[in-house]
């Protein structure tokens, strides 16, 4: 199992190295000289040589690529090019508000997905569940951003039942207040493809074999779909939840815009708006190394629900 | 390509031809209800696109037709009810801006018209001196309002300030009108073809890059599989839509093509890996082999040998990514960050929506979602009835 762990982990370095490598060949061969982006924002051109000398544009490209494996290595990517704030500090103080949102939405998002998804695979085939399959296609097609529109409008601006955006500073009133609206449109949102997507998973399972030898043996109906189903279901439903993990920091990126609140996805689309090169840099990069890390987990996970999973 | 392509008359007479994968697979499509309707709906817009495309309709959608925010014609009654009961509550500080004794003579509706355009030009504008208009006085801070707004009245979208405007404008259209009182429903028209030719564009380009690689690398295998598995890796870990924003960062000049590259090149991870999977099964068949023992290149074996016999999956998949391309080029317009500001989108539309709903006009949000809900519905269950019919088996 360690060993296991270990050699997974040291297949991180060569798709990690990728992926520095894909950024690097984006923002600085690509992206070209910041002194051109950076002439509109930053009237100080002493500045400027700063941050030029910082990158070392004037360096050969595999200076300058030392330089930013340095970077993602120490954590330190300097400071953001319009706000001047450290970049260490913006993941410090946009990663909990993102968080706020996004584990309870996960949380929530799960139960009720693999609830009703449990539902319409043990009324398989009745008009219950073909309703509920034509609702989520039909939900599934209308953007996010629909959603977000009607609901903000509609729930917070004109019923008052929430507030239009903001964020405060109290841990309950964010959670009870502020993440209670954006939670609610993230669970509209995810959860018609997911109950399609577990229902599909439930299906596979529910015609097996060993499901007429539980019911042959006279195990009750929800001992069968509880225990046996669903627990043989689990593991592309873990997989399904792990790979949506990441995405959700920056998934609710949308949601975090409209509401205000400062969480990395909003920084995400600041970032790109400025073109805050040092910003989107390091949110990629640690969210793809946060993705890999998940991955992991994901398999690890498999072993705990089901034994007969060989690591290898 | 397969069987069923070749002309029967080909058989030998007396031998009864077997039907094919492909006119099974068109025979199960037909039979089945749903994916006909679904089939003419898709039908009806990619038709619609092209006769977009190609500028035979709603090539005039950058007309101002109708008076500004003008509702649809069946609402027009209600509208003007709902505006007047809005208007004394939700826009008191627009309401003493009018000279109201110039004003009270004129039709309610086009009054309120204009109050609600100062209002919200207001709202866009911020504050300014105080100034007066040839038709309306102004006794609010509203200089910088008014020279917008006598810009627009002299367009002639006022009958207020300008009785005898050279061209008429519709009080109402049948999908109502935007800001600048163009149709929306030529707008909607317009956003459709700019939202299904990207989305059918990237498609492409991310399955024919999914599908060579995938190719390579589960023919191949070693070195080239290794490789190119790195190089997957890579795209997959980032997440899709982080990666399209890094991208759209980096690459300044928007445009259409921008817009297909940024979406083609990081759309095609997953179907690499599914093309992979098939080449891995695919190339120690037998029928490989045969084409090996005759002499067929690699070239050769890859792409007409083994192609056709996995091409229905990359035919899933190509439906599959025209309709997850369409969902975030809206988005990526709708950020901005997609196609140009004059080229309209659902996306864009969105966004103009977006500020209009406060505002109490919801025809240009309503008719976007309604198009765009209706083609990803129509098309999303196409393609769950194309794989079914593709494999049979799934059943």
């Amino acid at each position: 199992m360690t060993a296991y762990i270990i050699r997974r982990l040291w297949q991180i370095v060569p798709t990690m190295a990728g992926v520095i490598l894909l950024i690097f060949v984006l923002f600085n061969v690509v992206g070209g000289d910041p002194a051109y982006l950076l002439a509109g924002k930053i009237s100080n051109p002493e500045s400027i040589a700063n941050i030029r000398k910082q990158l070392g544009i004037d360096e050969p490209y595999w200076m300058q690529l030392l330089i930013f494996v340095k970077q993602v290595l120490t954590f330190d990517f300097g400071q953001s090019w319009s706000t001047n704030e450290f970049v260490s500090n913006i993941f410090a103080t946009r990663l909990p508000p993102s968080l706020m949102i996004g584990i309870p939405l996960m949380i929530l998002e799960t139960l009720i997905a693999i609830s009703i998804a449990l539902g319409v695979a043990y009324l398989r085939g009745s008009f219950t569940d073909r309703a509920a399959m034509v609702t989520c296609t039909v939900a599934q097609s209308v953007s996010i951003l629909v959603y977000i529109i009607v609901f903000q409008y509609w729930l917070a601006y004109r019923f008052g039942w929430f507030p239009v955006q903001g964020w405060g500073n109290h841990f309950f009133e964010n959670l009870v207040k502020y993440a209670s609206l954006p939670v609610l449109i993230g669970l509209v949102v995810s959860l018609a493809p997911n109950i399609r997507l577990y229902r599909t998973f439930l299906l596979d399972e529910i015609n097996q074999d060993y499901v007429r030898t539980a019911r042959a043996k006279g195990l009750g109906e929800s001992r069968v779909m509880f225990v046996h189903v669903l627990r043989n279901a689990s593991i592309p439903i873990i997989t399904n939840l792990m790979i949506q993990l990441p995405g959700l920091l920056v998934g609710l990126f949308l949601i975090e815009r409209f509401f205000s609140i400062p969480g990395i996805g909003r920084e995400v689309i600041l970032a790109v708006e400025r073109s805050d090169f040092p910003v989107i840099k390091a949110i990629t990069v640690y969210v793809a190394l946060a993705t890999m890390l998940a991955n992991l987990a994901a398999d690890l996970l498999y072993k705990a629900v089901d034994p007969r999973v060989e690591l290898k | 390509m397969t069987v069923a392509s070749i002309s029967p008359n080909a058989a030998p007479i007396g031998i009864e031809r077997s039907p094919g994968l492909w006119s099974l697979a068109w025979k199960r499509l037909l039979g089945n209800g749903v994916a006909v309707v679904s089939m003419i709906v898709v039908a009806l817009f990619l038709l619609l696109s092209l006769a977009t495309a190609f500028g035979w309709i709603a090539a005039d959608w950058n007309r101002e037709v109708a008076v500004n925010y003008a509702p649809p014609t069946w609402f027009k009654d209600s509208h003007v009810n709902a505006i007047e009961a809005a208007g004394a509550t939700k826009a008191p500080d627009a309401g003493p801006a009018l000279d109201g004794a110039a004003q009270r003579a004129e039709v309610p509706n086009e009054r309120d018209l204009l109050r609600d355009t100062i209002a919200e030009l207001k709202r866009q504008l911020g504050q300014g001196g105080a100034t007066a208009d040839s038709g309306v006085t102004i006794v609010d801070p509203l200089a910088d309002v008014m020279t917008e707004l006598r810009k627009q009245l002299a367009r002639g979208d006022g009958a207020a300030a300008k009785p005898t405007g050279a061209e008429p404008k519709l009080e109402s259209l049948p999908f109502g009108a935007d800001k600048w009182g163009r149709d929306v429903l030529k707008k909607v028209i317009q956003g459709s073809k700019t939202s299904i030719l990207v989305g059918f564009a990237a498609a492409l380009v991310a399955t024919l890059l999914g599908t060579v690689l995938g190719a390579y690398a589960g023919y191949y295998g070693g070195k080239t599989d290794d490789a190119l598995n790195w190089f997957y890796s890579i795209f997959s870990s980032i997440p899709y839509i982080l990666l399209v924003l890094a991208i759209a960062a980096v690459l300044k000049q928007k445009g259409v093509l921008t817009v297909v590259l940024i979406l083609g090149l990081t759309g095609w991870t997953s179907i690499f890996r599914l093309v992979r999977a098939e080449y891995l099964k695919h190339k120690a068949r037998d029928y490989v082999r045969a084409a090996n023992a005759i002499g067929a290149s690699n070239r050769r074996r890859m792409f007409v040998h083994i192609f056709p016999n996995i091409s229905h999956v990359v035919l899933v998949q190509l439906s599959l990514h025209v309709v997850l391309f369409i969902k975030s080029e809206v988005i990526l317009s709708f950020l901005g960050f997609g196609v140009p500001v004059d080229t309209v989108s659902w996306g864009s539309m969105l966004n103009e929506a977006q500020n209009e709903l406060i505002l109490g006009y919801w025809w240009q949000l309503a008719a976007a979602t309604a198009f765009m809900a209706v083609l990803v519905t129509a098309f999303s269950l196409f393609t769950d009835d194309l794989r079914d019919a593709l494999d049979p088996k799934l059943k």
